[in-house]
């Protein structure tokens, strides 16, 4: 049986493998703004999964609007690397690098 | 309560999302910036404003709103340096032939989430709040998109501070999950029994999130960066308001939702406070790049307004919300004369540059020295009574914790005290290397009068700005 506890570990996994998709990855920026959805969808895990368990419809009004600001932030993301990309011709993380100290 | 009712009472975020949106499509048809549009854009701020001090207080739809005394006061503030932003950025666009309508809506979009996060009375409007405020911000950042740094900054910026909103989203999720329910009053009444470790958990991350978006150490590597790549009022607007929204975000977490959980919070808050307090003193010791420098300032004012919330209770929130103002105002007028002075039509952003200012332009000079001595904590300027406060409401708080480490807080003040002296020493006893241009005149006369206010207003201003940050903290703890 599958139970509540299942569901939090497996958002709880895939939240570190975000973060540190964010933080080990020295190579592309896409990768990070992937690592950045896959943070936000570990937390509708949470919030669908404890919704369930609580009989409580607010958590996945909740996710509802994680959806939502997750399209919006990913937008903001893309537009921003894009102007990035124009500056620099290169969207290796170890080229942002300009500022340092 | 009926429809109307709540209406009145989020009619000032009603009033700047309206005007979001005119704004956008006027700005859209039209395609040039005016000075009418730059004013509507400011007038609309300034409605806000008006709008929030004069409505009624209470809580909206069914408490996810509240507009209390203390959403109020942060509400006037921000509204007011926003509209600030918006003329201060107008003005630097325009010497630059760079001007876009987008830069006023932009801050009118930042200024409703900031608005939204200063009322928030349920995880979900917080949430909501932040991640409006946030992507605006990003896109201010960046807003000069034909500039390397610029670009940079923005990238930076958002990389982090969306890793940030997850930690506050994940922080949010468990404790929803372990209160079972959303709102801060619930919470609040699950927090004040025995609660479980689920519960603390998610407290955590969500201080973790929150301490990004203040930038407090060791959540406060993106902040020189942005700092150093962000045009130069897009900064003034970075350090002052929404520097004050986070801390309002942290203080209706802690304040409303968590008010008996005091004890394992206060701990938390404590160390990132001494932590800022001592990164912003030794790290800005190297800096010769003024934002920069500013940056790591602002890292360490923030830890001085995190000890006012550790300390909790009407006196220290009412003292951080005191400081944040204080040192909103300081920010302003020292982005405002930074962004005000070119030499050979080149910006003057490193100390270097500074040299001999004293000679070449006296005015602007002395406000940048009373700028510095503020932040240094000199008194009588404003600074100094910010830091009063803060450090008064440590020390009464009868925790031991708490003294130690507003004694702390002082050595790190003494410590920085060295690179706001190099500057003021580097304006006024080094030669200057060649002549300065005129000043920008609006950003001049905005930091006049924000010097002015550092010293000898606010001796005036604090015999009603310290008792209405008191009754604004009062209205904590009472979702």
């Amino acid at each position: 049986m599958i139970g509540l506890s299942h569901y939090l570990v497996v958002a709880a996994i895939l939240f570190t493998i975000g973060v540190f998709g964010i933080f080990v990855n020295r190579k592309n920026i896409i990768v990070i703004l992937m690592s950045i959805e896959l943070i936000l969808l570990a937390v509708n895990i949470n919030l669908v999964a404890f919704s369930v368990y609580l009989h409580d419809v607010v958590g996945q009004i909740f996710a509802m609007f994680v959806l939502t600001v997750a399209a919006a932030e990913a937008a903001v993301g893309l537009a921003i690397l894009v102007t990035f990309f124009r500056n620099r011709g290169d969207i290796a993380v170890d080229d942002a690098s300009v500022m340092k100290g | 309560m009926t429809f109307a009712a709540n209406f009145s009472l989020v009619l000032p975020e009603a009033i700047l999302g309206a005007s979001a949106l005119v704004l956008l499509v006027w700005g859209a048809f039209h395609g040039k910036v005016s000075p009418l549009f730059t004013g509507a854009a400011v007038l609309a701020l300034l409605g806000a404003a008006v709008a929030a001090m004069a409505g009624p207080h209470g809580h909206a739809f069914n408490g996810v709103y509240a507009a209390d005394a203390a959403a109020t006061y942060a509400k006037v503030a921000i509204y007011l340096f926003s509209a600030i932003a918006v003329v201060l950025g107008d003005r630097w666009l325009a010497v630059r032939g760079d001007q876009k309508f987008e830069f006023a809506v932009l801050i009118v979009l930042a200024a409703l989430g900031m608005g939204v996060t200063a009322s928030a009375g349920d995880l979900i409007s917080l949430y909501i709040g932040v991640e409006l405020q946030s992507l605006a911000l990003y896109v201010l950042a960046a807003f000069r998109r034909d500039d390397a740094k610029s670009s940079e900054a923005g990238l930076k910026y958002f990389v982090l501070g969306a890793l940030s909103s997850g930690l506050l989203l994940y922080g949010a999720s468990l404790i929803y999950g372990f209160a079972g329910s959303t709102r801060f009053a619930d919470i609040a009444a699950v927090a004040h029994g025995a609660h479980g470790m689920g519960l603390l958990f998610g407290l955590v991350f969500l201080i973790c999130g929150l301490a990004f978006k203040v930038s407090a150490a060791p959540f406060h590597m993106w902040t020189p960066d942005v700092y150093e790549g962000a045009p130069t009022p897009v900064v003034g607007f970075f350090a002052a308001a929404p520097k004050l929204a986070a801390m309002m975000m942290l203080a209706r977490v802690l304040g409303d939702a968590f008010p008996d959980a005091a004890g394992q919070w206060r701990q938390i808050l404590i160390i990132t406070s001494l932590a800022s307090v001592f990164v912003g003193a030794f790290a800005g010791l190297a800096q010769s790049n003024l934002k920069r420098l500013w940056a790591y300032s602002s890292i360490a004012n923030v830890g001085y307004a995190l000890l006012g919330v550790a300390t909790g209770g009407e006196t220290g929130l009412g003292s951080m919300l005191l400081f944040m103002t204080l040192y909103m105002v300081d920010v302003t007028g020292f982005f405002a004369c930074l962004q005000a002075l070119s030499r050979d039509g080149k910006p003057m952003e490193t100390i270097e540059d500074m040299a001999g200012l004293v000679k070449e332009r006296p005015g602007v000079a002395l406000a940048m020295t009373a700028f510095s001595l503020s932040a240094l904590g000199l008194p009588p300027f404003s600074g100094f009574w910010a830091k009063f406060y803060v450090f008064g409401a440590a020390m009464g708080s009868g925790d031991v914790l708490l003294q130690w480490a507003a004694v702390l807080g002082l050595v790190g003040s003494v410590v920085a005290a060295f690179y706001y002296l190099r500057l003021i020493k580097t304006m006024w006893f080094d030669a200057p290397a060649s002549a300065v241009d005129k000043p920008q005149p609006t950003a001049r006369a905005i930091g006049f009068a924000a010097a002015l206010f550092s010293f000898p207003v606010v001796l005036v201003a604090l015999i009603w700005l310290d008792p209405a940050a008191r009754a604004a903290a009062a209205a904590f703890g009472h979702a």
